[in-house]
């Protein structure tokens, strides 16, 4: 339409406003250039760099050779791989849902409070708003096996983090301690757009509290908990601060998770190459998890 | 009727269960703090002292002694006001344009923006540390901020925002003779400065907090932000753990603070982010 209307105009008109859009082209160039510029420095060329890196043997900085694709040869080779693979996937199963089930139960909890609504919702939220190190240094002094409060009530002397087989759900347990309440917060929104009608009539037929939770609650909000489940997968793939703060991966690799994976043979054994091939497999995962999540909730969405 | 007294029982194990739960909670914070109101010896002691008797802020006064507890707040709040300031800044510069012109490329920078919701930047890590390297910004400020600039999240949310402004806004301002950059903070920025507080307190409590990056650029411990530098000080304190948990509760007291003032929009900000990345 525009250009048909532009084909009518006479010659000066048209030149005006040729020019007045190449002034909003300018303008527009003006406000993405600065944003754009550090995108495609800071985000895109390392995207495509890292690719590249992953077939050379490249230290942590400077060039490399090209190896072809040894590096991933040795990658589905290397036992450290398969256990931080397996790992990760531990710690996954672990966390996404107790976490979301927690949010879910606690949103739950908070909402039919009449007084102290804010207190226990305060009480839920306030570990996430603590930076990692501050969560990992208060639980290793709780957990601590000389002091720390849990020994001394059960006159244990239980290092819970030496321990291969409790290492890992520790872990896991105070990343929930630490985060469900941002999943709880989401589920009270959730809960807050369900319209009262239905449970209005819900009581007047007689449900009970059970049925009311499955035939109404549950199905409503689903939308919410497919979206704190794909929040969930996708941050816990990328576990590291806990870990390394916590265990270092031990013991005896135990906790080893592949984000630390690809720091320490980057930034210890200086293998930018190898750590390049192993953060692209770490990568592609997520890639897929946010696939699936893309999908997941665009179902949700028009239930 | 029985009916009230009956639905009692659910509501009053309800009831039970979430005081239960709130101080399971709560108790490791509590605890953290009761460690370091205590006087050192206190903190070793079998039974345990459930409240610190005498009760004394010495263990606080030698954190800030001994640590450099002041620095990493300088170096956490510097950079946590640039980054936060730069994010909102060029986020709604782009994303203003993307709403409200018309521009070649435009499609293309858009989907470029979604397609960076599906790229994990810690996957980044070798190669934006290698850039950061040959920039010699190991070890800097601009070091631990240029790579916390990258938050498309901010863009699509302000995109959507003005997206739902009415188009006669802009017009009529052109009509009058102002230019994008005015029509932007004259107009668009005050009708949404609440969304801009909201991101702002969510985007600065992001950085402030932010462990992984600023952890891989900093290793001296004069450029360290506070979540970095007191994980360097365990061993410089030997077991003292009154000072230890002083330190925690230092690194920890902004934030909760802040959250506990801005609580509101704390909520608004994570409400619209989350809702976003789905």
């Amino acid at each position: 339409m525009a250009t048909q209307s532009q084909t009518v105009r006479p010659v000066a008109v048209r030149s005006s406003s040729r020019r007045r859009k190449y002034q909003i082209w300018r303008a527009a160039f003006l406000l993405v250039a600065p944003f754009t510029l550090l995108y495609l420095v800071l985000f895109i060329f390392p995207t495509l760099r890292v690719i590249q890196l992953s077939f050379t043997d490249a230290p942590l900085i400077g060039a490399g050779k090209w190896v072809g694709t040894a590096n991933y040869e040795r990658l589905f080779k290397d036992f450290l791989f398969w256990k931080a693979l397996k790992n990760t996937a531990y710690f996954v199963l672990l966390t996404v849902i107790p976490n979301t089930a927690f949010g879910l139960i606690f949103a739950l909890m908070v909402v039919r409070l009449k007084r102290f609504q804010g207190f226990v919702l305060a009480a839920f939220f306030l570990p996430n708003m603590l930076t990692v190190s501050v969560v990992t240094r208060i639980w290793q002094w709780l957990t601590s096996s000389q002091f720390g409060i849990f020994n001394i009530m059960f006159g244990t002397n239980y290092a819970v983090f030496n321990d291969p087989n409790w290492a890992m759900p520790m872990i896991a347990f105070i990343t929930i301690w630490w985060t469900v309440g941002f999943n709880m917060l989401l589920f009270i929104a959730g809960i807050q757009t369900i319209s009262k009608e239905y449970y209005e009539a819900a009581a007047l037929d007689g449900a009970n509290g059970n049925q009311i939770f499955w035939r109404i609650t549950w199905p409503l909000l689903w939308p919410t908990t497919a979206l704190v489940l794909t929040l969930q997968l996708i941050a816990q793939l990328k576990i590291f601060d806990q870990v390394w703060l916590l265990t270092r991966g031990g013991p005896f690799n135990s906790t080893t998770v592949m984000l630390q994976f690809v720091y320490t043979q980057a930034f210890q054994n200086f293998k930018g190459g190898y750590a390049s091939a192993i953060a692209l497999v770490l990568f592609v995962i997520i890639l897929i998890a946010s696939i699936i999540q893309y999908r997941v909730l665009r179902t949700g969405g028009s239930r | 009727m029985t009916r009230p007294r009956r639905m009692n029982v659910p509501g009053l194990f309800g009831t039970l269960f979430t005081i239960f739960m709130v101080t399971v909670w709560l108790f490791p914070i509590y605890w953290a703090v009761a460690t370091s109101l205590k006087v050192e010896e206190n903190t070793l002691i079998k039974p345990p002292q459930w409240i610190p008797s005498p009760l004394t802020f010495e263990a606080f006064v030698r954190v800030f002694q001994e640590s450099a507890l002041l620095r990493w707040y300088f170096n956490s709040i510097l950079t946590g006001l640039i980054t936060t300031v730069l994010i909102l800044l060029l986020c709604m510069l782009c994303a203003y344009a993307i709403s409200q012109l018309t521009f070649p490329g435009k499609n293309i920078l858009y989907w470029l923006l979604l397609a960076g919701f599906m790229i994990p930047g810690q996957a980044l890590i070798v190669p934006v540390f290698e850039l950061m390297s040959n920039l010699s910004a190991v070890n800097s400020y601009w070091g631990i901020i240029l790579p916390q600039l990258i938050a498309p999240v901010t863009i699509i949310i302000y995109k959507q925002f003005f997206d739902a402004m009415p188009g006669e806004l802009r017009d009529s301002a052109v009509i009058d003779g102002a230019g994008e950059f005015r029509i932007l903070f004259n107009i668009f920025l005050p009708i949404n400065l609440g969304i801009t507080w909201a991101l702002a307190i969510v985007t600065f409590i992001g950085v402030w907090n932010a462990f992984f990056w600023p952890f891989l650029i900093t290793t001296s411990t004069d450029m360290m932000t506070i979540p970095v530098g007191i994980t360097q000080v365990q061993d410089a304190f030997g077991v003292r753990y009154a000072r230890e948990m002083a330190l925690t509760i230092m690194a920890g007291l902004p934030v909760v603070i802040g959250y506990l003032i801005f609580q509101k929009r704390v909520t608004e900000g994570i409400m619209v982010t989350a809702g976003l990345k789905g």
